[in-house]
């Protein structure tokens, strides 16, 4: 056992309103900059659809991730390390900009300046990449909002699979959810292990996945081998750069700008112990429906005495154990059994969790043929079909997902008895096998989502392992041509080795 | 002058590519990088690239081995002089004709599409077009070569470049008499090394050193950083277990 922390997020999809909030707001401090403009280190899809960029999660198509051999090695889906380093001259997996959008802009100018013309003026697109006019606007960001399109088209949605789908192309029958996507800081990185410049890592101490963008030399490995396709090659700088959680808030104890702004309140963040022993096990597990359960079998309860004193020993501070056991990402991931990992069959043990939305019910207007069981309506009679769910969320297993939904509507039940009838029904709670004490403090999580219940996050505790006497004075004027990170490497041409400890790689 | 280009030059462009290249590694890292334009346009990218990257790849392995292996190595394999002229020329003229391909190919696509185009720089472009010039050249010296088919210029050339990668006085006397398509061909050589640490060509020694890393060194496929100092204690199952003896022993310690 070697127990290690990482900041995990869930997103209870069952609030989420695609406001776009996150997005915008993640793209003002992260990508608003050249060579990135297309890039959206999070992005809001509505579902069903192809997504962002264009069926991302057709791995047969863009093959991302993992794959088993069937010799039951685990191995990345673009190729062994041989492949990967013979594709080294043109990845034949890499998407081309069109698959996410051409990045664009408008002469907003023109509105204001523009001479006395017969017809009123219009602000017309420009490429952000050329500067030159673009006709027609292709494909943008989220070009798929609220269903946007043919059904033909979206219905492309790999989610589909095993899905009679034809029925929710019908007006009467068609369904949506919003889908917000960011990197997953995964605890088997697939884009970590497709770098032949070793520039991509694990942080130890927090599990946040980063880009060293001074030993990233462009490969685009990585973008092609993250199934989530959450890894951007900026066609500026010519380095790939990705999600970062927002480290320096994270570091500092707040939570990442998209948690921050999050306006439907759908967002959590909060440290999962991990037994990192476990982790190439649990990606290989044999099959795919395996895999959701295999990566419960990875974490480690903070309250067992014995992980307490592992992590104790793994150098896992105090306060992170504390926190930990707080965790609204333990409670709802690992106590209610109510969030699931994107994808999990892409074998990368994702660390973004969603909660599946509840939907209106199917036919609810034909009187008396709403599938019912006992109190409660039949999951099954939901809007959205719970195999796409499942293909979303468990590869494909439609138990978990349905004890969730479940056990969403009980709280639901369960609640409306208390504060409408003032009964406290325990009988709502036993049926999905929890308590009423456990039901009220789902509610408190999860409905109410008060800001310090949502954002459980201990700060890095850099005083165990840099002597801050070393920093001092250390921002300001450096020599890192313009960064300034207050950090004076050793060099060449003169300048003494300061003793400062810069994270290593962990044999 | 000929002294100059094929006896001093050498040292010169030699130099500014080490120490040129050593000092950018060191001091601007994040402008260490293959600079690709795959992401803006993908059509007959692959071809191409792969094309101009294999053929000259194979000219540079047999440029540094065919230049700079003692003629000894050969007469002591039995090689004869005119052979492995006939086998430099063969393997050579096919990489070449890959390599023009596959490098007129990228430098229409960098020219014509506009995406590609507005975003490069002008070193971009110019490495290019040397590159192409310098594989014509190349191409250029095969039927002059084979006017002397016995290998005799060959091995001049051979002597010049081990002369200067050893440091002996003279070396440019031995390409004197060389015919100018020749001396074309080394001085653009030797100005394109020049010109390495100051272009985006500085991404072939990642290409060469990375993989062998990754192939060779990088134990599995993950890589994890810590801040940590010193590493942490091995732990077996029996210890584990050990713990879970212990905890069970005090059950307080469970808060």
């Amino acid at each position: 056992m070697r127990v290690r922390a990482q900041i995990g997020m869930v997103l209870n999809l069952d609030k989420c309103i695609g406001c776009h909030t996150c997005s915008v707001t993640c793209k003002n401090v992260w990508t608003s900059r050249d060579g990135v403009e297309y890039a959206w280190f999070n992005n809001v899809e509505t579902k069903p659809g192809t997504g962002y960029p264009t069926d991302w999660e057709n791995q047969k198509r863009w093959n991302g991730g993992w794959k088993r051999t069937r010799s039951g090695k685990l191995i990345p889906r673009q190729g062994s390390k041989w492949r990967i380093v013979a594709n080294i001259f043109a990845n034949p997996d890499l998407p081309a900009i069109d698959d996410y959008y051409e990045p664009f802009d408008f002469d907003y100018e023109h509105l204001a300046n523009a001479p006395e013309m017969k017809a009123f003026p219009t602000a017309r697109p420009r490429s952000k990449i050329t500067g030159e006019r673009i006709e027609k606007i292709e494909k943008g960001p989220n070009w798929e909002e609220i269903l946007g399109g043919e059904f033909s088209k979206r219905s492309k949605d790999y989610n589909f699979e095993g899905v009679q789908k034809e029925i929710y192309g019908e007006y009467e029958n068609t369904f949506m959810m919003y889908l917000p996507r960011l990197c997953e800081h995964c605890l088997n990185p697939a884009c970590a292990a497709s770098c032949p410049s070793g520039a991509i890592y694990k942080r130890e101490e927090d599990g946040i996945v980063l880009i060293d963008q001074e030993k990233c030399r462009g490969w685009r490995m990585c973008v092609s081998g993250c199934p989530y396709k959450k890894v951007y090659y900026n066609w500026s700088t010519g380095k790939s750069e990705k999600c970062t959680l927002c480290y320096p808030r994270i570091e500092s104890g707040n939570p990442t700008v998209c948690s921050e702004t999050c306006v439907g309140r759908i967002r959590y963040l909060g440290v999962m112990l991990y037994d990192a022993d476990k982790i190439e096990q649990a990606a290989n597990a044999p099959s795919e429906q395996q895999l959701y359960d295999a990566q419960l079998d990875v974490f480690l309860d903070p309250n067992d005495p014995v992980v307490i004193e592992a992590a104790r020993a793994d150098g896992v501070p105090e306060e992170w154990i504390k926190s930990a056991q707080q965790s609204p990402i333990w409670k709802m991931a690992m106590e209610w059994k109510v969030a699931f990992p994107l994808h999990p069959e892409y074998r990368t043990l994702p660390m973004v969790w969603y909660i599946p939305p509840l939907s209106p019910i199917q036919n609810a207007a034909e009187a008396g043929a709403i599938g019912m069981d006992g109190a409660m309506p039949d999951v099954k009679s939901l809007r959205i079909p719970l195999r796409y769910l499942a293909n979303m969320l468990t590869a494909g297993d439609e138990a978990p997902i349905a004890t969730a939904l479940e056990r969403m509507l009980a709280m639901r039940s369960y609640m409306r008895a208390k504060t409408v009838d003032g009964v406290r029904d325990e009988g709502i709670a036993a049926r999905v096998g929890l308590s009423g004490r456990v039901i009220e403090d789902m509610y408190k999580i999860m409905a109410l989502a008060d800001y310090e219940d949502r954002f459980v996050i201990p700060t890095t505790h850099r005083e165990q392992v840099e002597d801050a006497y070393d920093l001092r004075a250390g921002t300001g004027f450096t020599d890192c041509n313009g960064c300034s990170t207050g950090i004076s490497k050793g060099s060449l041409f003169g300048g003494s080795k300061r003793p400062l400890k810069m994270p290593q790689e962990v044999q | 002058m000929n002294t100059f280009l094929f006896g001093i030059y050498p040292y010169i462009a030699l130099s500014v590519l080490f120490l040129g290249s050593i000092a950018r590694y060191d001091r601007d890292p994040f402008t260490w990088k293959t600079s690709s334009s795959q992401l803006l346009r993908q059509r007959h990218f692959a071809i191409a690239s792969i094309l101009f990257h294999v053929g000259v790849l194979v000219i540079f392995v047999g440029h540094v081995v065919g230049l700079l292996t003692p003629i000894w190595v050969f007469d002591m394999l039995h090689v004869s002089h005119g052979a492995k002229q006939i086998l430099a020329i063969v393997a050579g003229g096919i990489a070449g004709v890959m390599a023009t391909i596959g490098g007129g190919m990228l430098l229409y696509r960098r020219w014509t599409d506009q995406r590609i185009r507005l975003t490069s720089s002008f070193a971009d472009i110019a490495i290019l077009v040397l590159l192409l010039a310098q594989l014509l050249l190349g191409l250029g010296t095969v039927p002059v070569s084979w006017q002397h088919s016995d290998g005799h210029e060959m091995v001049k050339f051979m002597t010049w470049a081990q002369m200067i990668w050893t440091f002996q006085p003279g070396a440019a006397d031995y390409v004197a008499g060389a015919a100018l398509v020749f001396k074309l061909h080394i001085v653009l050589g030797l100005t394109i090394f020049l010109l390495v640490p100051f272009t985006r060509l500085v991404h072939i020694a990642s290409g060469i050193f990375a993989p062998l890393r990754y192939l060779l060194l990088r134990p599995g496929y993950q890589i994890v950083r810590s801040r940590r100092s010193s590493k942490l204690p091995e732990r077996s199952a029996a210890d584990i277990n050990k713990g879970r003896i212990a905890a069970a022993k005090r059950p307080s310690a469970a808060e």
